[in-house]
Formats: structure tokens, C-alpha cells, sequence
């Protein structure tokens, strides 16, 4: 399995063989504040790469998640319904958001935990 | 942090939902130094006072403070503020972001002989605000100190003023203190009251109590193009005190009732309807969200809307934009909740 990948709109992403599992950075939840409800697509939706996939609320705002990859959404965090405080208290785990069965290849603008820490760093 | 009236705040320090609680259950303590302070000089302070805002001073007397609203000529709302009336003159407490304005308007309107002094960054303000804020705080000098009054005091061993009021519903103080002294009070209310569930609390927390008490937040539930009885506010204006600043629209509003009023709305979770969202009963747009939010407290969003008057009564439900669908909205009696600030009222606010 690869290490954790990251997109300009702070989606993270695992990409394991064609499953691609998906969440929101530990600093989007931290810039977002406390999350109430997400708004998530069923299994079996094709997504592209870049295109709104659902809304995350938080207290301050709704903001607009992106698929960070080309494919159909397999299996979607049911948790997230009644605990979507588990988007800020485990971004990375039990915070993750859906899976996606990848079709073709991985976008070419994902970043490395490097990369994208000196975005956030500077506050692109 | 966020900007807020060119202050940088912290929207929460831990979790807004767990500092909600804190200030609902316990307490929270919040950080309103941005709030503009004022110190009136000078023997026309009164005067100069009664002539300027809405509500008639002569109704309280000094050591006790008053929610006030200042408008334009035209009876649109400039600001909403606290006057104290103090042994040494009046201090006026004024919203962040029209600081500047206010001091121009007061400014522009003293007579000779009363002085405004902007006091905003030599003192410093703390809110400690919950049901149980009278037992934490560590303080002397407070005992049956009433809802709305205010009286020097010491705080963990420092001089300060500390008035029973506050913007979260619940009871509580406000602290003023010298900038100098106030990290070592906040640092001792703290270490006096964690142990007991209070926690420090950010702007997010501030936002959900003060909007379940429906306590109206400028710049969002009323500005300029909103008068009080729209606002919901006509309570503040006492027309028969004699002349004011807005006295003579305000008159009129009332005498033909205002077009819009402000109403209370509760939508299903996860449907949160932001400020400036359209609302729409029967399909026809009725109005505009001014505040909306998700109350952890209580487990659903709610809403102000400024709607037409008449068109939402309390039970009927209407339609609010959410991400661009309508989703369902009840109408609610507000305040949404009602906290410990009214048994700490001997004095009701609404006097």
C-alpha cells in the first residue's frame, strides 16, 4: 500500500491496488471546525476526478468535497450518519469518508505529505 | 483564528460543541477584549446619552447597566450596545466592528464639555458566562450583585469592574480589567473553575449560546436598513423620554407596525441555513436568514430570519434554502433557549 496522498482542496486519499479509500485532511477539520453533517453520494456513483462528490457542515460553514480520483463509489462511511465528529477527532481513520473502485489512472496533481504540508504552511 | 472586526479571535480553543456545553452546563470563559469600551467625561454625560440612544436611562441609575440601541436620523440601527452607569461617569460597550463609526457618531454629537474617550486597549474585557459562573468565579465583592448591575470588585486578587451580564443566556460576569492584569485573570478563573467543567471558550461557542438565546448579533440580524421593531428590539425604544436620535422615524414605524420581523426557525439536522439563505412559504419568497447555525445543545439547527411580518407564525412551517434545495423549517417561539440569566434576573433585561 502507498503512503497517504493529498489534493489542493484537502482531500486525502490510499490508494491500494484499484480501491482508493478517501477522507479530509486533519488540517481541513481543523480549519473547518466542528463537523455536524455530511452529505454523501450512495455506492455505485461514478465519480471524475475533481468533481463535487457531497458537502461536509460544520458549525462555520458548508464546504464542497471533491473526488480526488476517476471511479465508482464503492462503500461509503455509514458511521459519519450519526457521528460526524469522527470527520475531526480521526480524520485519517475511523473519519474516513468512501471508498472508490479507480478507473484509469491517478491524477497527476496529487501531492506527497511534503508537498502538502508546505501548502498548507503557506496557506495556498 | 479568524478576523473578526479586524481582531484576531479563536474560533474555538478545544471544541466548539464541548465549550457550548461548558458555558450551558458550567461555564465558559471568553475573551471579549474587541468589544469597544467608552468612557464618558463630563456633567451633560447623561443628557448627551438620553438624547443619543433608545432606551431611557432615567429608568436605571448608577451602578446599574442597560441594553441600548443607538440609530441614524432615520431609525436604522448604528449599534447595539451596553451603557454603564457608573460613580464616575458612563462607559459605553460597543460591537468590534463599528468601533470606529460609534466613536465618530458620539463624537460628532457631544456637546461641548462631554468628552468619549476610547478605552478599548488599555482595559480589557472577560466574559465568564454559566449556570454555574456565580459559584466558580474567584471573586470577592459580588455578593447579590443583580442581573444588569455592576460594581468594582477583585478578581483572583486584582481590581476590577464586574457586571452581571453577558450574550450567552445564561448567567454570568463581565470583567473589566487593566490589559496588564488580564492574562493573570483569565489565567486564575481557569485554574479556580476546570475542575468543575468549565472550559475557555471561542467565537463558535459564543455564536451557538447567543443565537439559542436569540440574542441579536449586528452585522448579521439587523444593520443600518433594519429599525428595532424589525429587529424584534422595539422594547429598547422609549418614546416618551423626550427627544432622541431617530426619534421621529421611529415614531412612525411604530404607529404604522413595521414591514419585517425578525422569526425563529428550526430545520432537521444536518440542514443548516446560512445567513442571507431565502425563505419561501408557499412558494413565494417571504424573507432572508440573518443567523443560522447547529446547535449542539440542542441537537438540531436553528435560525433568525427577518420574513414579512404576519407570514410565519409560530408552528407554521416554511421552506429555507439549503445548498441550494428547500428544505422544511418550523417556525419556533424564540428565545430557542432560555438559560440561568433569568433567575439571576431580579432586574429582567427587559425592563
Amino acid at each position: 500500500m502507498a503512503g497517504r496522498l493529498y489534493t489542493k482542496s484537502h482531500e486525502w486519499l490510499v490508494v491500494d491496488g484499484k480501491t482508493v479509500t478517501v477522507g479530509i485532511t486533519d488540517f481541513a477539520q481543523s480549519q473547518l471546525g466542528d463537523v455536524v453533517f455530511l452529505e454523501l453520494p450512495n455506492a455505485g456513483r461514478k465519480l471524475d476526478a475533481g468533481e463535487s462528490f457531497g458537502v461536509v457542515e460544520s458549525v462555520k460553514a458548508a464546504s464542497d468535497l471533491y473526488s480526488p480520483a476517476t471511479g465508482r463509489v464503492t462503500a461509503v462511511n455509514d458511521k459519519l450518519a450519526g457521528k460526524p465528529e469522527l470527520i475531526n477527532s480521526d480524520p485519517y481513520g475511523d473519519g474516513w469518508i468512501l471508498r472508490l473502485e479507480m478507473a484509469g489512472e491517478l491524477p497527476n496533481d496529487l501531492m506527497d505529505e511534503s508537498a502538502y504540508k508546505k501548502l498548507t504552511e503557506t496557506g495556498a | 483564528m479568524v478576523d473578526f472586526g479586524g481582531w484576531e479571535l479563536p474560533q474555538q480553543y478545544t471544541s466548539i460543541r464541548d465549550e457550548h456545553f461548558a458555558v450551558r452546563r458550567s461555564a465558559g470563559l471568553f475573551d471579549i477584549s474587541h468589544m469597544g469600551r467608552f468612557k464618558l467625561h463630563g456633567d451633560g454625560s447623561f443628557d448627551f446619552l438620553q438624547g443619543l440612544l433608545t432606551n431611557d436611562l432615567s429608568r436605571i441609575g448608577p451602578g446599574r447597566a442597560q441594553y441600548n440601541l443607538m440609530c441614524n436620523e432615520r431609525g436604522g440601527i448604528l449599534d447595539d450596545l451596553v451603557a454603564y452607569w457608573g460613580d464616575d461617569g458612563f462607559i459605553v460597550v460597543v460591537n468590534a466592528s463599528n468601533r470606529e463609526r460609534d466613536l465618530e457618531w458620539m463624537r460628532g454629537h457631544a456637546p461641548a464639555g462631554v468628552d468619549v474617550e476610547d478605552r478599548t486597549f488599555e482595559q480589557s474585557l472577560l466574559a465568564f458566562q454559566g449556570p454555574e459562573a456565580e459559584s466558580l468565579i474567584p471573586a470577592t465583592g459580588l455578593k447579590g450583585l443583580p442581573y444588569f448591575g455592576f460594581r468594582p470588585g477583585k478578581v483572583a486578587g486584582t481590581s476590577a469592574l464586574v457586571s452581571r451580564t453577558g450574550y450567552t443566556g445564561e448567567d454570568g460576569f463581565e470583567i473589566f480589567v487593566t490589559a496588564d492584569r488580564v492574562v493573570q485573570v483569565w489565567d486564575a478563573i481557569l485554574a479556580h473553575a476546570a475542575k468543575q467543567g468549565a472550559l475557555p471558550a471561542g467565537l463558535g461557542a459564543r455564536d451557538a449560546t447567543r443565537l439559542e438565546a436569540a440574542l441579536r448579533l449586528y452585522g448579521n440580524d439587523m444593520d443600518e436598513g433594519v429599525n428595532p421593531y424589525e429587529a424584534g428590539l422595539g422594547w429598547t425604544v422609549r418614546l416618551d423620554k423626550g427627544n432622541f436620535v431617530g426619534r421621529d422615524a421611529l415614531a412612525s414605524v411604530k404607529s404604522e407596525g413595521p414591514k419585517r420581523t425578525l422569526v425563529g426557525l428550526k430545520t432537521a439536522a444536518g440542514d443548516i441555513a446560512r445567513h442571507g439563505a431565502a425563505v419561501f412559504k408557499g412558494g413565494r419568497r417571504i424573507g432572508t436568514v440573518t443567523s443560522g447555525t447547529h446547535s449542539f445543545f440542542l441537537g438540531h439547527p436553528i435560525a433568525l430570519a427577518m420574513v414579512e411580518v404576519a407570514s410565519l407564525r409560530v408552528g407554521e412551517t416554511a421552506a429555507v434554502d439549503v445548498r441550494g434545495r428547500q428544505a422544511a423549517a418550523e417556525t419556533v417561539q424564540l428565545p430557542f433557549y432560555r438559560g440561568s440569566a433569568r433567575s439571576a434576573a431580579a432586574t429582567p433585561a427587559k425592563s
